[in-house]
């Protein structure tokens, strides 16, 4: 007997004094916090990101191109690489003083030779203060925003979602088409040693969100 | 022999125990070493300590918290009573999605797939991310016997596995570990296989992620395969889940060709929107924080960004013997967020080695003995690790009722050892006293007799198994009268005042 008939086999026997029938539990429950106002949903969002000591500014429509080109100024990063389908309005904002590189084919050693990444995204959820990427042409390939060590991202308050459940319920793959997703809360943190916590360690070491509100 | 209950399991077989746990003593042995270890006394103390109050103040955020426990409860349970039909599609959906699926009877099967696949790829060396079933399996050493170097590259195992040492904890692995064995350990370590700890390494926390991060760092870039396991497996998308911290797992899930995730079977959730229960309970039981810094979700292959080639291999290694235990299948609703270890009075004392197990703590003292039986002396004892307070069951996410678990193998292991023990007759005893109401007033005025002789009341020292038992317990003196005695005089007196 195959390895899998076996083991599905095992399963069947060891279960069947249990009579309920597949999906008895019906719809899948969503347990989740309400939302006063989608006002107050934006501010917990901005509370709770900072409190991942993640850095946040909140700007217009039309100033997102400026609050990104401060950021990279203010991080003295000298290179980045933005993904094919970002908006040409915040490249073009960029102006000289930042080495502007598309990922065309990038490896990880080139990767790891650049100083930071802009990306947009496409959830994000107030009650944890996490942004999910879906890596659409906005966002890019995994890669971009995990190697440089400076991640700057874009998020539109019409994204942020209250709670979890809502969050999962928009993220649902595909058919066909399943995107990979990296849900995102503050920068990367480290307790293991005496449980002292330490802020960046593999992933970008700094994160910098800017959120464009109407 | 004696024979098996009749309540004992028959689905799948045991788990073979892994050669590292082979021989270990009985848990009260194992804990005294343990308890003498000041320095893992104070860091287990400090740690669990912590994460008790940040868990605590995240989880009140939630008003609906026993809601959520009970939805993933509810989760787990469908996905126990249903398990063929959901990690059929489950295979049916990763291999939709483009990842090649292995099923894996035990340990040994299981290594067995992911060194010919390694092998396969040409590589000898791989990365991995933290994860609990391929520490279960003991891959590590399994690769290596066959010239693959697997490097662990969450920074307490990487500690862990540079100290040559075993993880403590399921979370932090690294806890009993100090600031100073940690930077000695870099510093002897560390350029034996790639690139050496700084010359002027402190041991401030900050600097020593930072030597894991440059020593890891070419490590990434230069992988082609790594290996990690799954927090989550969602059936009806063919979605991996990994939770984590560091980035690590994100560098390892990403940036290699080849992805090999070991997976066991109860790790399944039915539905995609089970995730929406799921991702609020187990970070905040968990490290205690709102939500963990990264957690990475693919589905098979996905087209131009990371690993073209996906494997996946779902192991049983005894989980289909748990189960067919009615009673004590639940345990099998665990997602190892540690919650009941950081809350356990003899886990914070003891710290995780003496459970002889990668699974320490309440979880791994139900999860031991079910997995691998009870024929070992650790195994046998495992049950009894516990003053049954129920502070685990409380925080268990997934509504595990350990207690009620314990008993239930303390029961088995009772069971199996049969009458002829100092437990088996002093029960036997207690039956024949507690049977006759005459017999029992005698009896009990025998023990005041025994109270008037010792004088100050106290049990002098005594010999064999009780004498070992009354050492590590304080006896409350013996009375004067009985409680039958002390009515017949109250009633004499006058009745109640």
């Amino acid at each position: 007997m195959s390895a899998k008939a076996e083991i599905l086999a095992r399963v069947r026997a060891a279960v069947t004094d249990l009579t309920a029938p597949l999906g008895a539990r019906g719809e899948t429950p969503w347990v989740d916090q309400a939302a006063a106002s989608p006002a107050e949903t934006i501010e917990l969002f901005v509370e709770n990101v900072i409190d991942y000591k993640a850095q946040v500014v909140r700007v217009g429509p039309d100033g997102v191109g400026g609050a990104i080109r401060d950021a990279l100024t203010a991080y003295g990063a000298s290179s980045v690489v933005v993904p094919s389908g970002l908006d040409p309005a915040w490249v073009s904002a960029l102006g000289d003083g930042v080495r502007i590189v598309a990922d065309e084919g990038l490896g990880s050693l080139d990767l790891d030779a650049i100083d930071s990444v802009i990306t947009a995204s496409a959830v994000s959820i107030a009650t944890t203060g996490t942004i999910v990427l879906d890596h659409g042409p906005d966002q890019g390939r995994r890669a971009l925003s995990l190697v440089p060590d400076v991640h700057v991202c874009v998020v539109h308050a019409s994204q942020v979602v209250h709670d979890v459940p809502e969050a999962v319920f928009r993220l649902h793959p595909q058919e066909g088409m399943p995107r990979p997703l990296t849900w995102i809360s503050g920068p990367s943190a480290t307790s293991d040693i005496e449980l002292d916590r330490v802020e960046g360690v593999h992933g970008p070491r700094t994160l910098h969100v800017i959120l464009i509100e109407a | 022999m004696t024979a098996e209950p009749l309540t004992e399991p028959t689905a799948g077989p045991l788990q073979a125990t892994s050669p590292t746990f082979v021989g270990m003593p009985k848990f009260p042995y194992a804990a005294r070493t343990a308890l003498g270890n000041t320095q893992q006394r104070r860091n287990l103390a400090h740690a669990t300590g912590v994460i008790r109050a940040k868990r605590a103040k995240v989880v009140a955020e939630i008003d609906r918290w026993e809601e959520l426990r009970q939805a993933g409860a509810d989760a787990k349970d469908e996905l126990l009573g249903h398990m063929a039909a959901y990690l059929e599609q489950l295979e049916t959906n990763l291999t939709k999605g483009g990842a090649t699926v292995h099923w894996a009877r035990d340990a040994a099967e299981a290594n067995r797939i992911v060194v010919d696949l390694v092998k396969g790829t040409g590589a000898t060396e791989v990365v991995k991310v933290k994860s609990m079933a391929t520490q279960e399996i003991e891959l590590n050493e399994a690769l290596e016997a066959e010239g693959i170097n697997a490097w662990e590259t969450d920074l307490a195992e990487l500690i862990v596995q540079f100290g040559h040492d075993r993880p403590s904890h399921i979370l932090v692995p690294a806890i009993h570990r100090n600031r100073s064995e940690i930077r000695e350990i870099f510093r002897k370590e560390m350029g034996l296989v790639g690139r050496p700890a700084p010359d002027d390494l402190t041991d401030e926390p900050k600097r020593l992620a930072e030597a894991a991060r440059l020593h890891l760092r070419e490590k990434f870039m230069r992988a082609t395969v790594a290996i990690s396991g799954a927090n989550f497996a969602v059936a009806e998308t063919g979605s991996l889940v990994v939770v984590e911290s560091e980035g690590n797992g994100r560098m390892c899930l990403t940036l290699p060709d080849t992805l090999i995730s070991v997976v066991g079977i109860e790790k399944v959730l039915p539905t995609w929107q089970d995730l929406g229960t799921f991702m609020q309970l187990l970070p905040r039981s968990s490290t205690g924080e709102r939500m963990n810094p990264y957690t990475s979700i693919w589905s098979g292959v996905h087209e131009g960004d990371g690993p073209q080639n996906v494997h996946v291999v779902l192991i049983d290694n005894g989980r289909t013997h748990v189960l067919a235990d009615p009673v004590g299948r639940e345990a099998l609703r665990c997602i190892r967020c540690s919650a009941c270890l950081n809350t356990c009075p003899v886990y914070e004392r003891t710290g995780g080695h003496a459970y002889g197990s990668v699974y320490p703590g309440p979880i791994g003292a139900i999860l031991n003995p079910q997995l691998r039986g009870t024929a070992s002396d650790v195994d046998k004892s495992l049950p009894f690790a516990s003053t049954l307070c129920g502070a685990c069951f409380e925080a268990c996410p997934m509504r595990i009722d350990i207690p009620k678990l314990l008993v239930h193998l303390r029961a088995k292991v009772v069971d199996a050892k049969g009458r002829n023990t100092v437990e088996g007759r002093a029960m036997a005893a207690g039956a024949w006293a507690f049977g006759d109401a005459k017999r029992l007033a005698r009896l009990q005025k025998a023990s005041t007799l025994g109270g008037k002789i010792l004088g100050n009341r106290q049990l002098p020292a005594l010999p064999g198994a009780i004498g070992q038992w009354l050492s590590i317990r304080d006896i409350p003196e013996l009375p004067a009268q009985t409680f039958r005695q002390w009515w017949a005089d109250r009633e004499r007196k006058g009745g109640a005042s």
